[in-house]
């Protein structure tokens, strides 16, 4: 039998976990066909224009002019870009505090747990685009006890008129933001409960407060669900039907001036863009190291400073011993000769 | 009269009872905790609350300066007519298959994909976790015009089979974090169950159909209203694939969603009033709360029915495994 299988250790393993695309199979084939294709295609729409014609579409290349245009003689989008970039930095950490908050308020012991905890998910079920809009119009998304006007004064005295804005509007859609960290409780709270409350009761009894507690032990532990929800959020805010951006991306695909050459760059621009939010997020707190991570760190140079000076004593030692060995050596032979 | 000892140790038990000891919460701060949580909740209502006592005024009511909340009669006649110019029956119906069916696609492929992921160690895999990842955080907007235009190449545009499409390739809405809820569900199952299910002879898909789906409850039980919800109120998708940016033709179904006639709410209502002609007075606001109510009302009535397995289900999936 020259035609022998050769079984190697480990092939069975290998063989059963190709099983594994099959799983995955239908996901691969979307992936590709609904959105790796679409965006090197969306990149090629961007270096076109597009007319619509009865017969199918008329492309014509022309570069990076749409990009161009966009940059020069395009004033909305420019504008709606800075209003959505202060907005969303400003607002992300907003909802995010805020729903770390409520989170926290609702981990506690207390009755009617499943009442309050109704309450603040029903935003995820009715929070959507024109239901918000509506809400909006009538003026119901602000706190109606609170004087924005007042805030805004004040706030234009010390900060620069751009800034003051941006944060009086915050106020002013307070209840929008509340309503869209929905979710984010959801996360923080499942985040809370897994927390384990032996790490607490250690931390009591070497006479920690609850202050201490929350920066020592919450936080750094809940810390990658605060990525969660940022990503989650500046997602959300940005993809949201509010958002003036898309709605302009959606119009000038549908107009006549614009196109879908016209819109796909900008598409691409306001991706590239909330993408770039997403990293500065992701960066601004996977980068800060709490106690802890700096501890360790602290730890870990000084044990490699340690050996270092170890390596440093042994090799000097070596060299000691053997320039005393040399000089044994030559004492003896001194000696030898002596005798001799 | 006491001595100072004595009223030392009375001030230090009010303070017990106001800040409380270590062990203990004091009334005081409980007291706060609960004020804290009723103002919130009620900012949170608010809306709700407006929306709910606007929609049954009457027009006297609605200019009456004196009526803030409460309106002088339980006045039913705005519903009648944001029910009328909504058609409700039939974009409620539509609106149930528009969520209903994607979603219990979505349910399917995701748990699928999600158990690919989490049971098998292929080549690559880091790789693909990656682009689903990726795929999370870019926006539709990037992908949204070629995914148009081929969709109308294929015959896929306004009909609801542009929804069935992607979800059956797990590309649906959102799909990507209900894949991953799967993947960490997936994950936890211990690997003796499966290798024992092995043993007894059971194919890769029997395993997969047999243990883990039955054990998955929760995590289906989330996804499932996770993305009847979702993609209940997702109006921009809707209105540029389902029901037709550019109005329609005539001969095939034209589809309609709640979510959507609200977006459009007023255009529909004063096309609805000039056909119907005196029958309808003029929109105002109480007739748009109430058509606003009347979308919102049947994700209102399944999430008081299901909110005790909404809240619980979310602590017992790993919805925030890493």
């Amino acid at each position: 039998m020259n035609n022998k299988r050769k079984t190697k250790p480990g092939q069975l393993e290998k063989r059963e976990n190709a099983v594994g695309y099959l799983f995955i199979l239908p996901w691969l084939i979307g992936l590709v066909l609904l959105v790796l294709w679409p965006i090197v295609q969306s990149f090629q729409y961007s270096l076109n224009k597009i007319k619509l014609l009865p017969q199918g579409m008329a492309k014509l290349y022309v570069g990076f002019e749409n990009y161009s245009q966009i940059f020069l003689t395009d004033p909305d989008f420019i504008m709606g870009l800075e209003s959505y970039l202060l907005e969303t930095l400003i607002a992300v950490p907003v909802i995010v505090a805020f729903s770390l908050i409520i989170a926290m308020l609702l981990n506690q012991k207390i009755s009617c747990r499943g009442f309050f905890r109704m309450i603040f998910f029903l935003p995820i079920i009715i929070a959507s685009g024109p239901v918000m809009q509506q809400l909006a119009d009538q003026e119901a998304a602000s706190i109606p006890m609170m004087n924005v006007t007042m805030i805004e004064q004040l706030l234009d005295e010390y900060l620069p008129h751009v800034l003051a804005e941006s944060i009086t509007s915050v106020f002013s859609n307070m209840i929008t933001l509340l309503w869209y960290s929905g979710v984010q409780i959801l996360i923080f709270l499942a985040a809370l409960q897994k927390i384990d409350t032996s790490l607490y009761e250690a931390a009591k009894m070497d006479g920690g407060s609850k202050w201490e507690c929350f920066w020592k032990i919450t936080l750094p532990t809940i810390k990658p669900m605060i990525l969660l929800n940022v990503v989650y959020t500046v997602i959300f805010m940005s993809n949201n039907e509010q958002n003036a951006l898309i709605v302009l991306i959606y119009d000038t695909m549908l107009s006549a001036t614009g196109g879908y050459g016209y819109a796909s760059a900008m598409a691409w621009l306001y991706s590239i863009i909330e993408s770039a939010i997403v990293i500065f997020f992701a960066v601004l707190i996977m980068g800060r190291k709490d106690v802890y991570e700096r501890r360790a760190k602290k730890y870990q140079r000084e044990l490699r400073k340690e050996k270092r000076l170890e390596r440093k004593i042994r090799k000097r030692g070596e060299r000691h011993e053997r320039s005393y060995a040399k000089q044994k050596e030559k004492q003896q032979r001194k000696q030898s000769k002596k005798s001799a | 009269m006491l001595n100072p000892e004595g009223r030392e140790q009375i001030k230090y038990k009010i303070k017990k009872l106001i800040f409380g000891s270590k062990d203990t919460e004091g009334a005081g701060k409980l007291a706060a905790v609960y004020l804290l949580l009723i103002s919130i909740g009620f900012v949170y209502l608010y809306p709700v609350l407006y929306m709910i006592s606007k929609s049954f005024m009457n027009l006297n009511d609605l200019l009456d300066t004196s009526i803030n909340w409460i309106p002088s009669q339980l006045y039913l006649e705005n519903y009648r007519q944001a029910f009328q110019s909504m058609d409700y029956w039939k974009t409620f119906r539509d609106s149930v298959v528009i969520a209903g069916i994607p979603t219990l696609i979505n349910v399917v492929i995701c748990a699928m994909v999600g158990y690919g992921f989490a049971r098998y160690e292929f080549k690559g895999k880091k790789l693909c976790i990656g682009l689903l990842l990726f795929s999370f955080i870019l926006p539709p907007q990037a992908t949204m015009m070629p995914t148009y235009v081929f969709y109308t190449n294929i015959g896929l545009i306004n009909s609801i089979k542009a929804f069935i499409v992607p979800a059956l390739l797990g590309q649906g809405l959102k799909s990507q974090i209900f894949i991953l809820i799967f993947y960490n569900f997936f994950r936890q199952i211990p690997k003796v169950l499966i290798e024992a299910a092995k043993i007894d002879g059971a194919g890769h898909f029997k395993i997969f159909r047999k243990i883990a789906l039955p054990s998955a409850a929760p995590a289906i039980l989330v996804v499932f209203l996770f993305s009847i919800v979702w993609y209940w109120n997702e109006s921009y998708l809707t209105q540029l694939y389902v029901v037709g940016a550019f109005t329609s033709n005539a001969d095939t179904y034209h589809w309609s969603s709640l979510i959507v006639s609200l977006k459009n709410f007023e255009n529909s209502y004063n096309t609805a009033r000039s056909v119907a002609g005196s029958g309808m007075v003029d929109i105002n606001e109480s007739i748009k709360m109430a058509g606003t109510m009347l979308s919102i009302l049947p994700l209102l009535i399944m999430y008081l029915v299901l909110q005790k397995q909404f809240v619980e289900s979310v602590d017992r999936t790993g919805i925030t495994g890493e």
